[in-house]
């Protein structure tokens, strides 16, 4: 309990907990993921987990937008980066994603020119202001990130930036949410829904969970008293035998999403028959790439990009850390070979991947105080 | 990258383009709001709305009290959001 008294309401802490362990059967073990690495970065951090009773455990999904970038996708970034006259820009998070050689870190540190930007339109700025040079943007990001990213690349065509294009690594939520439904490894027995994703998709695009697998999914904020409320309807839910996409974070969230990004992305993005996840492997339409109207910004199209599958090092098991198979610290290099340092796994390089999280809230094993 | 964090608009400034400035903890900086424009509320984000930002753009309209929650909260995150607003700071959006 040692964490509660950080909360802004500790007494509401304590009052969920306390329905929590009402709800719960003795007896019985209750897997919830939670999908976002926003909410796993919460749970650590608040020490949410403390709160709840032993037979509830939390795994780790894979919402982290880094972590899933597959190693031959950093090699393509890599390659761009290093072509001669490029400037190459992307998010501060994804300097350090290893790649089968170097991360984008390291190529800038032999001479490529790469630049963190905050925002895509960073990116597209900088374009416009090296008029003799091309500017790649590296996108990555689920349904949160990908709107920002079509609505850069319609201001480009829009202003003819013609030495901008992106290099685009975009995913979908629900693609590996039915992979890992469909995992034999895995039984869960309800979702913590990511509410910045829904934000922009709503809340309909999890109901297959609820009619085809028959688990409660409940879109949470990011707040610890938000995570645990959300846990409370889940076993609710449970208890009742419902299953049911219900919207905790309905002061955010509207159920019906935002109607002006999912058209921009409809716009700009198709979907590719496959796309690789690290750990994971090929998922079926579970990445974008720029449709046809769009290919002319498209930097796989532009530049000669390796384009070949890596296989992740034998040490990493953000694999089984993403599908929430095993804990972090179970994985043998966690803490020794692999840190946030010297990551060689995506999973400790964000700050919002499961190993990250683990390892700079000190949870080296899971010695939880159980209430 | 993930974080999502709140601000206030102050004016927006560049009516064709939807550039607004926002205030995010005192620091001012300039922001794309046009994926409000359609979600069926009408005229879009005006200033005094609070937002939540991602990556540059107001990606959901909130509330106050909301805005301000989500705010004590990502003090309370410490370094994570104090990155987020270096880079935020160095961010020039046209
Ligand atoms: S400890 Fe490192 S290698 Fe192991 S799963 Fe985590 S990020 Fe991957």
């Amino acid at each position: 309990m040692k964490f509660v008294d950080e909360f802004r309401n500790p007494t509401l802490g304590r009052a969920l907990a306390g329905e929590i362990l009402s709800l719960v059967e003795p007896g019985r073990h209750y897997k919830l993921m939670e999908v976002c690495g926003g909410h796993t970065h919460a749970i650590y951090k608040y020490g949410v987990d403390d709160l709840l009773p032993a037979n509830v455990e939390l795994v780790h999904g894979p919402g982290c937008p880094v972590c899933v970038i597959p190693m031959g996708r950093v090699d393509d970034a890599v390659a761009i980066a290093r072509q001669p006259g490029v400037i190459f820009t992307c998010f501060g998070d994804m300097l350090r994603v290893p790649g089968s050689d170097h991360c984008l870190l390291e190529a800038k540190a032999a001479g490529a020119d790469v630049r963190m930007v905050y925002s895509p339109l960073d990116a597209l700025r900088i374009a416009k202001d090296n008029p003799d040079r091309e500017v790649v943007f590296l996108a990555i990001g689920f349904e949160t990130t990908a709107p920002s990213t079509a609505l850069t690349l319609k201001r480009a065509r829009a202003e003819m930036v013609h030495n901008f294009s992106c290099l685009c690594n975009h995913v979908t939520i629900v693609p590996p949410l039915r992979a890992l439904l469909e995992s034999p490894d895995l039984r869960l027995d309800g979702f913590i829904g990511p509410g910045h994703v829904a934000t922009i998709v709503g809340a309909r695009p999890f109901q297959f969970i609820a009619d085809d697998y028959a688990k409660p999914v409940v879109i949470a904020g990011f707040e610890p008293l938000d995570i645990l409320a959300a846990i409370v309807m889940i076993l609710g839910q449970i208890g009742d035998g419902r299953s049911e996409v219900e919207n905790q974070y309905r002061r955010v969230v509207p159920d019906e999403g935002n109607l002006r990004a999912l058209e921009v992305m409809a716009e700009v993005f198709t979907l590719r028959p496959h796309f690789e996840w690290r750990g994971l492997g090929f998922i079926s339409h579970s990445g974008l790439r720029l449709s046809d109207a769009y290919a002319d910004l498209d930097a796989e199209r532009r530049f000669d990009v390796p384009g070949v599958r890596v296989a992740d090092p034998k040490a990493c098991q953000c694999g089984e850390v993403l599908k929430g198979v095993i804990k972090p610290w179970e994985c043998k290099v966690f803490g020794s070979a692999c840190t946030p340092e010297r990551p060689i796994g995506t999973c400790m390089v964000s700050s919002e991947g499961a190993c990250a999280a683990y390892y700079n809230y000190g949870r080296f094993a899971r010695e939880r105080e159980v209430l | 990258m993930c974080l999502a964090i709140p601000g206030q608009i102050l004016e927006i400034v560049d009516e064709a383009r939807r550039i607004a400035v926002v205030d995010v903890a005192g620091v001012r900086r300039r922001i794309n709001v046009s994926l409000l424009d359609g979600d069926g509320s009408g005229s879009g984000a005006q200033s005094g709305d609070w937002v939540l930002i991602h990556v540059g753009f107001a990606i959901s309209a909130v509330d106050e009290d909301e805005a301000r929650a989500t705010r004590d909260l990502l003090e309370r995150m410490g370094a994570d959001y104090e990155q987020e607003l270096e880079q935020l700071k160095a961010s020039v959006i046209e």
